[in-house]
């Protein structure tokens, strides 16, 4: 036991590695929330009429709501005034190239093993970077342009493609879907929009990165990726925030619109600050992602690697309207410490013949909660639905919980739906079968733990599937249960 | 929420409840009825009654004063014809919730049971929460009639206990029935509980069961709910094991309005080994909601849970089991499956299976299905000259059976058997 104890304190003392902060000059709305910050924010970005009226709507429908209270996580609560809701580094002017872009702000990526200079002579990723509140670059955009691919921060894409912005934004997630939806509807910042035309297969994976660097600010960004008929796209998401004392909040939204034909693969890497050891500090992770196939024969897939944040209240989801539209879910949550984490999907099966699949793998260690959330909903048109979840908890420790809230709403009786769920800890006959061919204990499980979640991990895109392994082995490695 | 405020049955309107002439209030059951007017009744969005609405079924029908056990227009309704044919046991009778000593066995002869009515200045068990569900401050408030049944340490009774609670009335009406069972260390007892409603008259039923098994003790139970299309029951029973008991438990539910099954397995000693089994097999407008808990609290016991459901006309079905496993309760071995078969269009099933787990040296899985009869299946028995819709109730008896078939005693086996089949055709 004591050895268990070492290897587990060994494990907990490991720091944050993405935990340093750079100075970088930022400019900031005042703290607190009220309509004039809204149109703060929306006059800053330069945006039409239309947009501030959407916002200051959301604004409104966001007074009458109340946070919600059912996740199955604790903490003090909010104070919405005490927030910075814009934060921007200082820029004379858009840059057109990197090599515009204030060398300060290419070192912060840099550090981060996401050098955007390199990206540009890397062929593979396309990379949209962004730091607290707006997006700072865009690389490979004339490449992509040339077919036809629109990939840009969504002020761009406000200015340069209001009629797509118009027309999608919050068809999926509609401005007063819910408290941090509305929230993030009213103050979103900026974000990544993603356009893919009709029958283009984008030939490289998109990505945006995250990053909170001020002090005292919320992040609210907001992505929409739309597949036109035919088309496909592979999208990835990361994320990193510096270490502080206080909590953080981000409350983003992502909204994936699949036509006809069109598959949309969404994958995250999530590692913002889980907070200290004590739990002090960390980032409130309160996502809204839901994917609508429209069109028939669409398909979205939802692949997180969950590995950060203090708190993560976050199920991204799929509207299976399409006939024979599908959606899947692969997820891979860890918490350690003192982090809570109440994430799952939702499916909500509105045509025919539509499929969904779900996977999710959850690890707890040290004093950590860790909740599956999901919900399977055949509505009373969708014949011949199929669904097949799955979802599994490792415990590590005695002292962490790991619990399971499935809802199944079944209204069609020609669906097929099938839900099965385990909880355990490593085998110590596992553990004991490595150490005898000499595999030492921490090997094993990081070994094992690898094993249990190889089914999400697969989903992954290799250059992101390498992190998210590196990423469980530093949080898990060597605790045994 | 407004709609709720406006309803005839809402915290406000409970006020108007009035205090039952019987008794003296002990402090008990005045605790209960300031948490039913703190509460109220469970609302259209409260979670634990989301597919439920049993408020919406009440507040049509019932005023606060029925809702408190007020009852006109009942009669007595034929026993004979609901008792089990061939199955010898001891008889306790309900009648329009009061207890008829008159048609129950006399058991005062036989040695190590005692029985004694509740409701008067007795304490209760308590061990069912008055603050976790309306009805059971409801029951615990106003209930009239009850027993209280105690089996002395090391007696095995000769023969089962079957309560019948038996209802007839043609006026809207409701009662409240409670039962309380202490099983002392190494007893074994059966119990069998039927309930058959007759009558044209609305009827609303709260049944409070506390059941306390003693170290070493083994209880085996069995439901039978076949109450006819007009009644709403919501029963609450709550067991705790003692260290190294057994349960085997059955809960049938074949008709009635609204059935909510509040079933709570509180394993509270190490060893214990805990089975249970339901089968919800309804049409027509039935709604049957299933609630189970089984609450690990202390290491080394084993539960196993297997509830299945066939849902014709326009019936739903509402399955929640939660598992908890409490810290220290290691080694741990608890299984869960919810297996539901949709007959119609318009059947419905809601399903919940709930694990929440502290623990880490555990083995605990849950599993659910719905979907219909497997086509491949149906077309080998057609393919051999099995009609259609006899091969549809083949499976169907086939798919009951494997909850049916662990049952303890065969006259009672048969009996289900034949409930089945009737069913089924």
């Amino acid at each position: 036991m004591s050895k268990d104890n070492q290897v587990l304190e060994e494990i907990t003392s490991k720091e944050y590695e993405h935990g340093w902060t750079v100075n970088l000059e930022t400019d900031e709305a005042p703290k607190g929330l009220n309509e004039d910050i809204v149109r703060f924010i929306s006059a800053k970005k330069g945006e039409p009429e239309w947009l501030l009226e959407w916002r200051l709507k959301a604004f409104r429908a966001w007074l009458r709501m109340t946070e919600p209270t059912w996740p199955n996580v604790h903490y003090p609560a909010i104070n919405y005034q005490d927030i910075i809701y814009y934060s921007a580094p200082k820029q004379k002017k858009t840059a057109n190239s990197l090599d515009e872009v204030d060398p300060e702000l290419l070192k912060t990526f840099e550090k981060l093993g996401i050098s955007l200079t390199e990206q540009k002579r890397l062929t593979g990723v396309a990379v949209d970077a962004v730091l607290d509140s707006v997006s700072v670059a865009t690389t490979f955009k004339e490449k992509l342009a040339e077919m036809g691919i629109i990939f840009c921060s969504f002020s761009e894409a406000v200015k340069e493609h209001p009629e797509l912005v118009k027309k999608y934004l919050g068809s999926v997630v509609p401005m007063n879907d819910n408290y941090f939806a509305a929230l993030n509807s009213a103050v979103f910042s900026d974000g990544s929009f993603c356009y893919i035309p009709k029958g283009v297969r984008c030939p490289m994976e998109l990505s945006t990165y995250f990053r909170i660097n001020a002090a005292n600010t919320g992040q609210f960004e907001r992505t929409l990726i739309v597949a036109d008929e035919g088309s496909y796209v592979s999208y990835l998401e990361g994320c990193t925030a510096p270490m502080r004392d206080e909590n953080q909040l981000h409350a983003a939204v992502v909204e994936l619109y699949a036509l006809k034909d069109a598959e949309i693969k969404y994958s995250t890497v999530q590692n913002w600050y889980p907070g200290d050891k004590e739990g002090k500090g960390g980032i409130y992770n309160f996502v809204t992602k839901r994917g609508l196939c429209a069109g028939d024969h669409s398909k979205i897939s939802w692949t997180q690697v969950e590995t950060g944040s203090a708190i993560t209240w976050k199920y991204p989801s799929c509207i299976l309207k399409g006939d024979y539209s599908s959606g899947e879910f692969y997820s891979v949550a860890v918490t350690n410490n003192y982090q809570q984490a109440d994430t799952g999907t939702k499916m909500v099966h509105i045509g025919k013949h539509t499929r969904s699949r779900i996977v999710s793998k959850g690890i707890s260690a040290g004093k950590s909660q860790n909740s599956y959330r999901g919900q399977v909903h055949v509505l009373k048109r969708a014949a011949h639905a199929r669904n097949f979840s799955q979802c599994d908890s490792l415990l590590m420790g005695d002292q962490c919980g790991a619990h399971t809230f499935p809802y199944i709403d079944i209204e069609n009786p020609t669906a097929k739906v099938e839900h099965e769920a385990t909880t355990s800890k490593i085998g110590e006959d596992q553990i004991f079968y490595c150490l005898q061919r000499g595999i030492d204990e921490e090997a094993a499980v990081a070994l094992i733990v690898n094993g249990y979640a190889k089914e999400v991990l697969n989903q992954l895109p290799m250059e992101f599937a390498v992190e998210a392994q590196k990423l469980l082995a530093l949080t898990l490695e060597g605790s045994v249960g | 929420m407004s709609v709720t405020s406006a309803s005839p049955l809402s915290k406000d309107a409970l006020v108007a409840l009035p205090a039952t002439a019987t008794d003296a209030w002990t402090e008990q059951r005045a605790q209960a009825r300031q948490a039913l007017l703190k509460n109220g009744l469970p609302a259209a969005r409260s979670e634990e009654y989301r597919f439920t609405p049993v408020l919406r079924s009440l507040e049509k029908k019932f005023s606060p004063r029925q809702l408190a056990g007020y009852s006109e227009g009942t009669s007595l309704p034929a026993l004979d014809a609901h008792l089990i044919p061939g199955f010898d046991a001891y008889r306790l009778v309900f009648i329009n919730g009061a207890f008829d000593a008159t048609r129950s066995t006399d058991l005062s002869g036989i040695p190590g049971i005692t029985i004694q009515p509740l409701f008067n200045d007795r304490p209760m068990l308590n061990l069912a929460d008055v603050e976790a569900d309306a009805f059971t401050a409801l029951n615990t408030g106003f209930g009239t009639h009850g027993l209280a049944i105690e089996v002395a340490p090391g007696t095995r009774l000769a023969k089962p206990l079957l309560v019948w609670h038996g209802q007839k009335s043609d006026s809207p009406a409701a009662f409240h029935t409670r039962l309380q069972i202490k099983l002392g260390a190494a007893s074994e007892a059966t119990l069998v509980e039927k309930f058959d409603t007759e009558g044209s008259g609305d009827v609303f039923h709260t049944f409070v069961e506390e059941i306390e098994v003693g170290e070493q003790a083994k209880l085996q139970y069995c439901k039978i709910q076949n109450d006819a299309g007009q009644v709403t029951q919501i029963a609450n029973t709550v067991i705790r094991q003692a260290d190294s008991s057994r349960i085997d438990t059955f809960t049938f539910t074949f008709d009635g309005k609204l059935v909510r099954n509040n079933f709570q397995i509180v394993i509270d000693g190490e060893n214990c080994e805990s089975h249970f089994f339901g089968l919800y097999l309804v049409k027509g407008n039935t709604l049957v909601d299933n609630h189970t808990v089984v609450d690990h609290k202390k290491p080394n016991s084993f539960s196993n849970e297997m509830y299945k459901g066939v849902m014709d006309g326009q019936s739903k079905g509402v399955f929640n089991g939660k598992i908890f496993v409490r810290p220290h309760a290691q080694k741990t071995n608890a299984f869960q499956s919810n297996r539901n078969i949709l007959l119609s269009d318009t059947a419905t099933v809601n399903t919940k299976p709930q694990l929440e787990i502290w623990a880490d040296d555990v083995k605990c899985s849950h599993g659910c299905t719905s979907g219909q009869l497997d086509e491949e299946a149906m077309f080998y028995l057609q393919s051999r000259g099995i009609s259609k819709s006899a091969a549809r109730a083949m499976l169907l008896y086939a798919f009951a059976g494997e909850v049916i078939q662990p049952l303890f005693d065969e006259t009672l086996k048969h009996y289900i058997d034949q409930l089945v089949s009737q069913k089924l055709h």
